[in-house]
């Protein structure tokens, strides 16, 4: 099968990547879904607070899903559900499976990869002790609890301060479980803060910060852990500190990984700090006419800017599809220091820019009052005031696309400079 | 019951997380903090009368999935969560229902009703 755009997931990311390529004019478009149903993770994220920018109005994640659903079910855009992608060959053909065709393969002119991203597990963090039942990462206990109908556990610690962590203490405890602790190594929480408010706080679910679960025992189904202090700055277990608390469940919220297994196989150049593909303003990867946006690129904390970045994918896909996409001169790289840990997109050409640009970026520690400063060749080129900067909160510094006006083959640095310095 | 007094709040109405210092006097209410006008009234709310939106899940025959995600269609008082939440456990939902549709009216005498959120 022929297709102009073939979007790999269907998410959020997916969603709307194709709808904006329709809108667009591109009208060939294809999304390939694993589930058995569009809509990706929004559909377990039960709670409110998502398309406050996208929508001005706070919605719940599968009534945000739902709009975008009925928004391609007025087009001609086709769903593959229930359907996964093996490979992807240099010529864009797409080698694709499901229960009902076999293994089948779609032709694409350009494509967009919107694969979302995958929970670090047990064996990513290596929790010493037995392997029994009960322990779960959070997005996999909220999977059973909103979509399945399925309780995991009666008493459950959960470990890592991560908003997904925090919305599931709280979901447990509205379902009749008791939640003893949320156990975090770090002394700050790593998701939003109005999720320890209103999660925890509101709950009396108490955050033990600066702790970790060093040790998990049962026979058959989890019996105890073993939580112990960690020293604040290396996060090492500080011994003789460790503390036995008796529970069924343990829940892990220790980090996302964007789902990249697709991307390396077909060689796309990743880049190391954020696990996804390096990509330019376009959101295009180092596979000329393959796009990529939302968590494959980068962990977002806000759907709403998954939304606008996977636009942003989808309109330069039928851009390049028509043709149409600029590359004429050698892009402008980034190059973050002081406390950045990244910055997305990773390069850009200032004339494909529009009036202004969104940089996304995180910081690797908490900031209070600040400037992020963007400079060239030592001179300062914008320089912005920022009130609290955090790891848990993604950084959007929308700045005049002018300041980088005519620029081609620079490295543009960002810094982070705390105001106590002026 | 102290008649002043000043209280630490972080705004939830939106992820930017707005620290908050809410100053009662009486019936006095300050908000500072907040960077919009719904800060204000979140603030003045915490105090007086706190309110929670409810998000949960409630059985369903005939749909893909064995449970429908629903949520209360304002906030309901902070007392009556559990309560709330027991009236969610009670419903008995058939398949078809779109988002949207209203599944318990006026629960708890509270004015709230109980929404499902997506078409199953």
């Amino acid at each position: 099968m022929n297709f102009d755009l073939v979007v790999v997931g269907g998410g959020p990311a997916g969603m709307a990547a194709a709808l904006e390529a329709y809108n667009n004019g591109i009208k060939s478009i294809a999304i390939v879904e694993r589930d058995v149903e569009p809509g990706g993770i929004l559909q377990q994220c039960i709670h409110n607070g998502f398309g406050l920018h996208v929508f001005k109005e706070e919605l719940t994640g599968p009534e945000y899903a739902q709009r975008f659903i009925n928004m391609t079910k007025d087009t001609e855009i086709k769903y593959f559900l229930d359907t996964i992608v093996l490979d992807i060959a240099q010529d864009k053909t797409l080698t694709v499976m499901n229960s009902k065709q076999g293994i089948f393969e779609l032709k694409a002119k350009a494509i967009v990869l919107a694969m979302g991203c995958r929970e670090r597990t047990r064996s990513g963090i290596g929790i010493a002790g037995d392997r029994p039942s009960g322990v779960f990462t959070a997005g996999a206990a909220q999977r059973y609890i909103n979509i399945e109908g399925q309780m995991v556990g009666k008493k459950v610690i959960i470990l890592g301060s991560g908003d997904i962590g925090m919305i599931m203490a709280r979901r447990i405890v509205l379902e009749g479980g008791e939640v003893i602790a949320v156990v975090a190594r770090s002394s700050f929480p790593k998701g939003l803060t109005r999720n320890v408010v209103q999660c925890l706080d509101h709950y009396n679910i108490p955050m033990w910060y600066s702790h970790n679960i060093v040790g998990i025992y049962g026979k058959e189904r989890v019996e105890k852990v073993v939580v112990a202090e960690c020293d604040k700055k290396t996060k090492a277990v500080i011994p003789g500190t460790e503390k036995e608390y008796a529970c069924d469940t343990v829940l892990l919220s220790v980090g996302l990984i964007p789902e990249n297994e697709l991307s390396r196989q077909v060689g796309i150049k990743i880049d190391r700090k954020t696990s996804g593909p390096v990509v330019t303003e376009s959101m295009e990867t180092s596979m000329e006419g393959v796009f990529a946006c939302g968590n494959v690129v980068h962990v977002h904390d806000l759907v709403d800017f998954v939304t606008e970045e996977s636009r942003k994918a989808g309109k330069n896909a039928a851009l390049y599809i028509k043709g149409e996409i600029t590359k004429n001169s050698q892009p402008n790289t980034f190059k973050v220091a002081g406390g950045l840990s990244y910055a997305v997109p990773h390069m850009f050409r200032p004339e494909n820019l529009g009036d202004k640009f969104d940089i996304l970026m995180r910081v690797d520690r908490v900031f209070g009052k600040c400037y992020l400063v963007v400079t060239e060749g030592g001179k300062e080129l914008g320089r912005y005031k920022k009130p609290f900067l955090t790891p848990g909160e993604m950084i959007k510094l929308t700045v005049p696309s002018s300041i980088f006006k005519g620029m081609a083959g620079k490295e543009i640095g960002i810094t982070v400079e705390p105001e106590e310095e002026k | 019951m102290e008649c002043c007094y000043e209280k630490k709040l972080v705004c939830v109405s939106c992820p930017m997380g707005c620290r908050l210092t809410v100053t009662v006097c009486g019936d006095n209410i300050n908000v500072s903090g907040n960077t919009c006008k719904r800060g204000e009234v979140y603030g003045k709310n915490e105090v007086t009368d706190p309110r929670r939106m409810i998000c949960s899940t409630a059985r369903i025959k005939g749909g893909v999935h064995p449970v429908v995600p629903v949520k209360t269609d304002k906030p309901i008082p902070e007392k009556l969560k559990f309560k709330c939440m027991d009236v969610i456990n009670s419903l008995d939902l058939k398949s078809p229902v779109v988002a949207g549709d209203v599944v318990a009216a006026n629960i708890l005498d509270t004015d709230v009703n109980i929404v499902v959120t997506r078409n199953m």
